[in-house]
């Protein structure tokens, strides 16, 4: 067992986890933070995308133990009394409709919106398209989402 | 996952001395292909060993008209990098391309280039620019590093700390992505440097990253898009698999060169 010490949505965290356990895993069963979702076990489906010192990362292919000491954000810690505005666009255009892979398309788009406004590049549909290559939905075809994270770049 | 022991490595010797202590670990450093194996259960490490907190494994930087690249420096980094930007604008567009967003976060060009993967982007840049691997024991060139399927001159408790890249007067790398995997169905590098023209295949032999003869004495006397997409490249030693044929990846080589020329 290796303990940790991390910080998620703003508070402090300290827990004994053992060397296999996932990020995801621990979010979702130690933590009880079930809004980072698992779709896949191949690393593929971005459904579970989280935040780790503000960049996206897969964290069902992320330790917890290697995440000591580190700030994580989950889509439980985007909303600050009102919605993100990234979560309001999506709600807005519409973009989900199971709602499965939206935690992991949100905490990509906010990462993407942030590094795009950083590096001064406009949020283009089509860099949104190559942006979220690594998040699978499988029921919008994507256009919405593709809206909706265009928007929310207008916004945030 | 099977049970593992993970030990996060504070120094090179802390490492080798965790890597000594369980002949069944394994070192981790992005982990964006050792763990989804592992959750696949086709890698089931006892130990992992996880080197990116040792001082000097992150970073780019330059030495004289050398690039000097840290083991366990992202992909995402060495994409953004100015000083990758400015020595070889390829191996930076290279990096930008691998995977997607969030595993370019995590994935790291030491990582990559141990594991060795057939259809790996990065092997294909070190073999192509004459890179060397350095390690807590030794430099490699690339021309030795690479041995097959996921083989590498790497011994037990080597690690990998730096990849070493001198400047190319010209370089690009193509690939056509299978867009499940995002792996190169097949990838090619092309680059002129001090030792001539060197060409890359990566995606497409059965034994993994290899020089194309054909497409180098093609474009040796005539560095165009024409001279590539006439190379006599065979199928031979290429894979067939779902994606595609060995005929078809032998045409694809062709064609991502002429890419690769037109961009170089």
């Amino acid at each position: 067992m290796t303990k940790v010490k991390m910080t998620v949505n703003g508070k402090a965290v300290t827990r004994e986890v053992s060397g296999e356990t996932l990020l995801s895993e621990f979010l979702r069963e130690d933590l009880r933070l079930t809004g980072t979702h698992i779709g896949c076990d191949t690393s593929q489906c971005g459904a579970c995308v989280v935040h780790i010192d503000g960049k996206a990362v897969k964290s069902c292919t992320t330790l917890a133990a290697a995440t000591d000491g580190a700030e994580v954000t989950t889509i439980e810690g985007l909303a600050n009394g009102d919605l993100h505005p990234m979560q309001a666009a999506f709600k807005e255009h519409h973009g989900l409709q199971c709602g499965f892979c939206t935690p992991g398309m949100i905490m990509s788009g906010v990462d993407m919106v942030n590094r795009y406004k950083a590096e001064g590049r406009e949020v283009t549909a089509e860099a949104v398209r190559h942006e979220l290559e690594g998040n699978i939905c499988r029921c919008t075809g994507y256009h919405n989402i593709v809206k909706a994270v265009q928007d929310a770049a207008t916004k945030m | 996952m099977y049970p593992t022991k993970y030990t996060k490595a504070a120094s090179i010797d802390d490492a080798v001395k965790a890597l000594g202590a369980d002949e069944e670990a394994k070192i981790l450093s992005g982990g964006q292909t050792l763990i989804a194996t592992m959750k696949q259960h086709l890698a089931a490490p006892t130990g992992l060993v996880d080197v990116r907190s040792i001082a000097g494994m992150v970073g780019t930087s330059l030495d004289g008209d050398t690039l000097v690249i840290g083991a366990a420096t992202t992909h995402a980094e060495v994409a953004g990098s100015a000083e990758v930007q400015k020595h070889t604008p390829a191996l930076a567009c290279l990096a930008s391309g691998i995977g997607d967003p969030a595993v370019r976060h995590a994935g790291t060009i030491g990582g990559s280039v141990a594991n060795n993967d057939p259809a790996a982007d990065y092997p294909a840049a070190l073999l192509a620019l004459g890179a060397t691997v350095v390690t807590n024991q030794r430099e490699i060139g690339a021309d030795d590093f690479f041995d097959g399927l996921f083989g590498t001159a790497l011994e037990e408790g080597e690690i990998i700390t730096a990849v070493k890249f001198p400047k190319a007067q010209a370089a690009a790398y193509v690939k056509f992505r299978q867009p499940a995997s995002l792996f190169a169905l097949v990838g090619v590098f092309v680059a002129k440097g001090s030792d001539g023209i060197r060409v890359t295949v990566t995606g497409a032999g059965d034994e993994g990253v290899f020089r194309s003869e054909a497409l180098e004495a093609a474009l040796t006397g005539d560095w165009s898009e024409a001279a590539a997409k006439g190379a006599d490249v065979s199928a031979e030693g290429l894979m067939s698999d779902i994606h595609g044929t060995a005929a078809y990846r032998a045409n694809l080589i062709k064609v991502m060169a002429a890419r690769a020329v037109a961009a170089a």
